[in-house]
């Protein structure tokens, strides 16, 4: 199972914080193209993709256990 | 352990963060407060609403401290933001940074928050008499390679 975290628009658009969902070994570009495709996320693709907190590209493999965060453009301090 | 890097739903004191880093090898501690603004280009913002990916901001904030601790040496950095709504002139973000000399704090603390800017996980909502949006700075000024956050290259927003 793997968590997916959505924040600012994104959580808006989801309509909540955490999808979990129960897949591993795909991609993030997977995860996006397939699986989250259902909540017709526009801005998706301008969203940063961190794995366990770190910033992460497309092509990564998603393992059992992983929070993935998709991350819009940010607008901190 | 003592945490200099945190992000809380709390008003920041300005000293617990200045506090945090005045040493005696310190010359100069540099401290930039960022407050919320009432108008943006002739438009009214009646209150800003923070939010945090609270746990990977607080290790972004950190590695800041790490850069900075990279580029200017001896230097100690504290760096507290806020989360949930903030009226006008409530304070978003205390940073603080000591040196043995004074321009090393100068530019170390106007890095830190050009950094933040760039790629720390927190977002601002405005709202308006009129609406509200999420904004994202990079999204006009910038662009993000494969995704992930751009280098060093700081814009004055």
């Amino acid at each position: 199972m793997i968590d997916v975290l959505f924040f600012a628009e994104l959580q808006e658009a989801v309509g909540q914080e955490k999808v979990s969902l129960q897949i591993e070994g795909i991609t993030v570009k997977d995860l996006k193209t397939k699986w989250l495709a259902e909540y017709e996320l526009d801005n998706i693709d301008d969203a940063m993709v961190a794995v366990n907190e770190e910033y992460a590209q497309e092509d990564t493999v998603l393992a059992s256990g992983d929070v993935i965060a998709f991350i819009p453009p940010v607008s901190g301090g | 352990m003592e945490k200099n890097f945190w992000i809380t739903n709390e008003a920041i004191e300005i000293n617990d963060v200045v506090n945090k880093v005045v040493r005696p090898e310190a010359g100069a501690v540099n401290t930039f407060i960022g407050t919320v603004r009432e108008f943006t280009k002739g438009k009214r913002t009646l209150y800003l609403e923070y939010q945090a990916y609270a746990s990977m901001a607080e290790k972004k904030l950190e590695e800041i401290g790490r850069e900075i601790d990279q580029k200017w040496g001896d230097a100690k950095t504290a760096i507290a933001h806020r989360t949930g709504r903030l009226d006008i002139s409530d304070i978003a973000v205390v940073i603080a940074v000591s040196t043995p000399h004074r321009k090393d704090a100068f530019e170390a603390s106007r890095y830190a928050i050009e950094r933040i800017k760039e790629m720390v996980p927190i977002w601002k909502k405005e709202n308006w008499e009129d609406g509200t949006l999420w904004i994202g700075d990079q999204k006009e000024t910038k662009s993000y390679k494969e995704n992930t956050p751009i280098g060093e290259d700081h814009t004055n927003d």
